[in-house]
């Protein structure tokens, strides 16, 4: 018998179980509600190549390095060349340098790259054969980013080029202690083993017969035929031009350069053919260049290298004539709208030779008979699908208006795939809207720990100039994965778990595999998960009524 | 043992898929006690809601889930328990608004008593019930050294009956019974009780300070006391968007502008002595703190009353001094960082 029978029925409130506060659905209170969002990472938005770059920083963060590799190749076949020579528009852009430095994106690039070199990865074409046939016409970045990714689509795909191997300025411009040839090869060797022919010592001289045998061409021929200045010049003078210079030493030949190099220009091709001359035993490599440094189109760290190794700069300079061992050079100054003026100030200069670096153009021999194919100062005039005037004619890479670097091209390389691919199946390329950028005003910067950048191994001065080994050294499997950990994960989740610990009503539902769910029965708006979640994925929506 | 670094976010953040297990916060465990539960009445974006989970959650870990809690009356009885129903999902008692830790003496007795010595008591209340009308009764269980942890959380005044002065409240700040009047606006300097260092001269084991804006702190600091028998004193700061006057997304960001002023020195103390600090990463001055406060906000009007604003600083730059809390030499806690 219990208790409250033997004395009678107890008073009202001690019979009842407590009821739990689970009946009281403070989600009533809200006027805004929480969501996950996706934003932009800038780092994404920059990179010309179109990489997720920040996804595969998430994968090397816990050294899953192959899903890493994988996810640049869905975008970009050559993560160990572009782990050298971009030029890291991603690192600019990275919100990290507000608060200490940017993340080395193209430093994890690089050993991401060398490690699948390493390893032996390889990717496979899983989608079906299409039946259709793309002619490729350039070897270079653009013409070979197409090709594997015309490949990966389906279609059988012929690469043609002039020159005796594949690779277009890779090879051809870039000097190799920039690029060693081993990971070039490398990593066309991987696109060529997916099926993809290649026809070097080739030139295409028919197009229309090209497009008449082929369903569909990518022109890419980059931009070899380096620009003449008028130098007025003695009979003797020794005048080149850098782009067959740096082609000819990638085949072997020794040009006569002299012991003592002018070279002119102030872009990248200046600054390689300058250190290029060094290290063919010029004791005296000049650029000669009309502006000053800042204004110089050549990258900065091409720029300090190129100091380091000893490189000579007469800024506010311009050759006015040349002749057997010197030269004449007038100093200019800046006027205000920082166009350079001459000041009639004459000097000379002793040089054995002058290297013109004063641009490229691109030889359209190829596309001038065609009456739908426009050419606008020197460079092929393309649709915003990359097609030119010419149904089928597809046109990217240094010949059509952009910005001349390899990591550009191969994004143009993949974006004529696509566009390739659905003029092929009689459709459109259409991509989703891009989300709104992931600003650094979005993070919650609290959270991230201090951290500086890892710095990259280079070569001792005295060896690069002797020799044409690489200068800049990678990063190993610990340093790298440091460095991936440095990503802020720009407006995507990290799975901190903020979110889920910060709700005071418990609301936020934890589902694992940095999945989470909002709980909106008990979610009373106040806004603090939004306000401390470091990546800035949570957004406040006003409640409709 | 060499510092985990290179943490995309640290260990400041409440987990990290890349730390492992038993470096995670409790708070980031889907198994966490949620000791209290959703549905309870307190304000958007209340500081008390969040700090009494953080810390009961933590201490149940530290326990293996044997706690009683006994609460003083105050905001956070109210919200968690209109009868009849209640938010709680521990065993907690309430008696009266001062006699929280006579009560919690009283269990920690009547369980010694039965030779449950597993069992461990936790006592706990808002800064009103502790520094005023709880504190004869607080200093008893110091003074006998009662095997509780007392854990305030201190808002700075009664919240729950229309924000009222409590001998926690800051100088200068407005609550209705210092509103913001006089050549002297807000409540008066020179008054009121740091009651972690009234535990301190107690000489009891354990005292330590916290926040809501460093959780892993908070949860080192909870299952810390349980590491001690005898009577033990956690002060955390819980910011109240009500009474301060702020928005209710920005309690964790106030408070960690507490600790990042000097204004809220975070630091641990056994037998009366200071043992540890938790350094300021980034030092800010007190306007940062002040500013984006209600209860402030007379000090930044048409004519800012730089003389008070002053001598907040005075009081940040003493603390700062006293605890060491940007001195290299002062040793820092050992959570990972």
């Amino acid at each position: 018998m219990s208790e409250a029978s033997k004395h009678g029925p107890l008073p009202f409130a001690i019979t009842l179980d407590p009821g739990s506060s689970l009946a009281n659905k403070t989600g009533s209170w809200r006027t805004e509600a929480p969501a996950y969002v996706d934003r932009l990472p800038p780092c994404n938005d920059a990179c010309p190549a179109g990489e997720n770059i920040q996804q595969w920083l998430h994968h090397a963060e816990e050294s899953g390095y192959e899903a890493a590799w994988r996810q640049i190749m869905a975008d970009n076949p050559f993560p160990a060349v572009m782990g050298r020579i971009c030029y890291r528009p991603c690192e600019t852009a990275c919100n990290r340098a507000i608060l200490d430095e940017p993340v080395g994106i193209n430093s994890v690039e690089r050993f991401l790259g060398d490690e699948a070199i390493k390893q032996g990865w390889t990717v496979s074409v899983d989608a079906p054969a299409s039946g259709k046939h793309v002619l490729v016409v350039g070897a270079g970045p653009s013409g070979l980013s197409a090709a594997y990714h015309l490949r990966l689509l389906g279609h059988e795909v012929t690469v043609r080029d002039s020159c005796p191997e594949a690779g277009g300025m890779m090879r051809y411009g870039i000097p190799a202690y920039r690029l060693p040839r081993d990971v070039v090869d490398a990593e066309i060797q991987r696109i060529a083993d997916l099926g993809v022919r290649f026809e070097l010592n080739t030139t295409v001289t028919d197009l229309q017969a090209e497009l008449d045998a082929f369903d569909a061409v990518f022109l890419a021929v980059g931009a070899h035929v380096g620009r003449r200045a008028d130098i007025p010049a003695g009979d003797s003078a020794r005048i080149l031009d850098a782009v067959s210079v740096l082609a000819e030493v990638e085949q072997g030949d020794q040009p006569l350069l002299g012991r003592r190099v002018a070279i002119y220009g102030g872009g990248n091709t200046a600054m390689d053919m300058a250190r290029t001359a060094r290290r063919l035993g010029a004791t005296d490599a000049v650029v000669v260049y009309r502006r000053t440094r800042d204004r110089m189109p050549a990258h900065e760290i091409e720029v300090t290298e190129a100091l380091e190794e000893g490189v000579r700069m007469r800024w506010l300079s311009t050759i006015t004539y040349a002749d057997a061992g010197r030269i004449t050079i007038e100093k200019m100054k800046l006027d205000e709208t920082g166009f350079p003026v001459p000041t009639g100030e004459f000097e000379e200069l002793e040089a054995d030779s002058v290297v013109l670096a004063l641009g490229q153009l691109s030889d359209l021999a190829l596309v001038e008979g065609m009456d739908d194919v426009t050419i606008t100062d020197h460079v092929v005039q393309v649709g915003a699908h990359l097609m030119t005037g010419h149904p089928g004619l597809f046109a990217g890479g240094d010949m059509v208006p952009s910005e001349r670097t390899a990591t550009v091209a191969i994004g143009h390389g993949k974006k004529a795939a696509r566009n390739i691919d659905a003029w092929l199946r009689g459709t459109t390329d259409q991509r989703p809207p891009r989300h709104d950028l992931a600003t650094y005003e979005r993070l919650n910067t609290w959270y991230y720990s201090d951290a500086p950048a890892t710095v990259r191994p280079r070569l001792d001065v005295a060896r690069r100039i002797s020799t044409f080994d690489e200068v800049v050294g990678g990063l190993d499997a610990s340093t790298a994965v440091f460095e991936a950990r440095r990503c802020m994960s720009c407006g995507n989740c990290l799975e901190c778990d903020n979110c889920f610990s910060v709700c005071p009503d418990n609301a936020i539902i934890k589902l694992g595999g940095g999945k989470y769910e909002i709980d909106l029965d008990f979610c009373k708006g106040c806004g603090l998960c939004a306000a401390e979640c470091p990546s800035g994925v949570i957004e406040m929506f006003p409640e409709r009524l | 043992m060499e510092r985990v670094r290179f943490y995309q976010i640290g260990s400041y953040a409440a987990g990290n898929r890349l730390l492992d297990g038993e470096l995670q916060t409790v708070q980031s465990d889907t198994h966490r006690t949620n000791s209290l539960n959703s549905g309870h009445r307190a304000c958007q974006g209340c500081g008390e809601a969040l700090g009494a989970r953080y810390a009961l959650d933590a201490v149940m870990r530290a326990t293996g889930n044997q706690m009683v809690a006994v609460n003083a009356t105050g905001c956070l009885e109210v919200f968690s328990t209109p009868y009849p129903e209640t938010a709680w999902q521990v065993p907690w008692l309430h008696s009266l608004f001062g006699n929280a830790p006579a009560v919690a003496t009283g269990v920690a007795a009547a369980l010694k008593a039965k030779g449950r010595t597993d069992v461990r008591v936790v006592g706990q209340g808002g800064d009103g019930g502790t520094v005023d009308i709880g504190l004869a009764c607080l200093s008893g269980m110091f003074e006998r050294n009662d095997d509780v942890l007392y854990i305030c959380y201190d808002n700075g005044g009664y919240m729950n009956t229309g924000v009222q002065r409590s001998g926690a409240t800051p100088h200068g700040a407005a609550t209705t019974t210092t509103p913001a009047v006089g050549p002297q606006p807000g409540n008066d300097f020179g008054k009121g009780k740091n009651l972690p260092a009234i535990a301190m001269a107690h000489r009891i084991p354990y005292v330590a300070t916290a926040t809501v804006a460093d959780l892993r702190d908070l949860e080192y600091k909870a299952t810390r006391a349980m590491e001690f028998r005898g009577a033990r004193y956690l002060h955390v700061l819980v910011p109240c968007p009500l009474g301060w006057r702020t928005a209710s997304n920005e309690t964790v960001k106030i408070a960690r502008l507490a600790t990042e002023t000097g204004i809220f020195p975070v630091f641990e103390a056994e037998d009366g002595e200071v043992v540890a600090v938790s350094k300021i990463r980034k030092r800010r001055p007190v306007g940062d703190y002040l500013q984006p406060q209600g209860r402030f906000a007379h000090l930044f009007g048409a004519t800012p009353r730089e003389d008070v604003i002053a001598k907040i600083q005075a009081e940040a730059d003493r603390n700062v001094r006293v605890f060491g809390l940007t001195d290299p030499e002062v040793p820092v806690h050992g959570v990972v960082s």
